[in-house]
């Protein structure tokens, strides 16, 4: 007999009895649709232990990592406490430790959380302002010792949080963050895989975290970064990013321009997705990151498809801008 | 047909939940690049649309499945809507031989397939 841990309630599953079956029995609503482990609307993720390997097929290795499986078809080996995804209404406090100006209107925010911290480099989460105002940013440091979170934050005009940002808050200060989310990340392993990462905007915050998790994971297949923007002030880090290109020969970078822009020694004028699908055309067995501005986030998952990469090993993350 | 494929069902024969796995990932494309149906899949989430595209293909591969018609029904009736037709269903069922084809699945299975998935046609037309 296992006992399944759902919303501070404990059920008792019967022989045989996946943990949907479990749940529905005892009139939990869930979301469902093929109860046969295709359909994938039960996701659920084990909190506790590692769900059985056979209520995982089919989900992407980010997910499985982080214990996500499908209730459907999972006959529980052990006890499990479980949850739907992104319910949890947990709040972390943290400290700004530093803000700086990556450009005219891009800033540098780091936090250092009060507690140990787990995340990967290009998850989101969000932050929440005193008075409860919330907005979501991409990750884009790895996991240190030091507990710490950098944001790439994009000082819009009339942005309620962005401007107080940049007009008001200050080293030292308090900040609460949620749990980390999402599944556009780098897992270790097939090192040898070229990695494609697109982006705009602060778009470049989720695909520098996880360029540098491929990189700390001594990736050795190539990994091309194309990051775009209308003109040069958009882009940012390009030093950055040029000497880790020069320091790494797998590593390519290609900041792109659509503006008129005479500087073409330096930028490779065009949309970002355009000039790196010319380039890679055939993207069997690529591993494929798309952040920024959600409409070319979603077109481009459609060429990167297309042109041959597998959905599972297609990451998004549309929701930076 | 040898003996021993006989006594196989055709999921089994076609190669199981791996096969529709690979299948899934060439008929998908196939649909999106095909201009007589890509727009009735424009704005869709393309993940939730493989899953789906897998319980289609594994129904019609003859293995184990919930399917409903009226889920069918309800799933296709914003399609109905914009104009979907005898047509675009010949159209998947053309790309859904093609892709087995391109797999090197017998022509005598691919019938059975191609029966299996014309079962759906009055529900996903809503007729």
């Amino acid at each position: 007999m296992t006992r399944i841990k759902f919303d501070d309630q404990i059920f008792e599953s019967e022989n045989e009895e996946t943990v949907l079956q479990t749940l529905l029995r005892n009139n939990v609503q869930m979301p469902y649709g093929c109860k046969t482990g295709a359909c994938q609307c039960c996701l659920m993720r084990s909190i506790d232990n590692s769900p059985p390997a056979e209520s995982q097929v089919g989900l992407k290795d980010t997910q499985q990592k982080q214990n996500y499986f499908l209730p459907c078809i999972c006959k529980p080996e052990n006890d499990m406490s479980v949850e739907l995804p992104n319910t949890k209404n947990v709040w972390f406090e943290s400290d700004v430790i530093e803000k700086r100006y990556l450009s005219e209107n891009v800033i540098l925010l780091k936090l250092k959380s009060k507690e140990p911290l787990a995340f990967f480099a290009g998850q989101f989460v969000n932050l929440r302002r005193h008075d409860g105002i919330i907005r979501s940013y991409s990750i884009s440091n790895i996991h240190n010792a030091e507990h710490e979170l950098e944001f790439h934050i994009r000082i819009l005009p009339n942005g309620n949080f962005s401007r107080w940002v940049a007009d008001e808050l200050e080293i030292g200060m308090p900040l609460s963050f949620s749990h980390a989310q999402g599944s556009c990340h780098y897992v270790e392993g097939k090192l040898e895989q070229s990695l494609l990462l697109i982006g705009t905007g602060t778009g470049l915050a989720p695909l520098y975290g996880i360029l540098q998790d491929a990189l700390f994971h001594e990736h050795y297949g190539e990994i091309h970064l194309f990051h775009g923007s209308r003109d040069a002030s958009g882009l940012y880090m390009e030093n950055e990013l040029t000497q880790l290109a020069q320091k790494y020969p797998n590593f390519y970078y290609t900041p792109c321009l659509t503006g008129d822009n005479l500087d073409f020694e330096t930028y490779t004028k065009g949309r970002a997705n355009q000039i790196a699908f010319d380039k890679f055309q055939k993207l069997n067995g690529w591993r494929v990151f798309l952040c920024g501005q959600p409409e070319m986030v979603l077109q481009s998952k459609r060429t990167a498809y297309l042109q041959g990469a597998s959905l599972k090993e297609i990451y998004i993350d549309p929701f930076s801008s | 047909m040898t003996e021993t494929t006989t006594n196989l069902s055709l999921f089994e024969q076609l190669g199981g939940e791996g096969a529709v796995d690979t299948a899934v990932d060439i008929f998908y494309r196939k649909v999106l690049a095909d201009y007589r149906i890509n727009r009735f899949f424009d704005g869709v989430n393309m993940d939730k649309q493989a899953a789906k595209q897998k319980a289609f293909l594994t129904m019609a591969f003859g293995g184990p499945n919930n399917y409903s018609g009226q889920d069918m029904r309800d799933g296709h009736a914003r399609l109905v809507k914009m104009g979907l037709d005898d047509s675009h269903f010949d159209a998947v069922i053309e790309n859904l031989a093609a892709t087995l084809t391109e797999l090197n699945v017998p022509a005598e299975l691919i019938a059975q397939v191609a029966a299996l998935a014309e079962t759906t046609r009055k529900d996903v037309l809503g007729k």
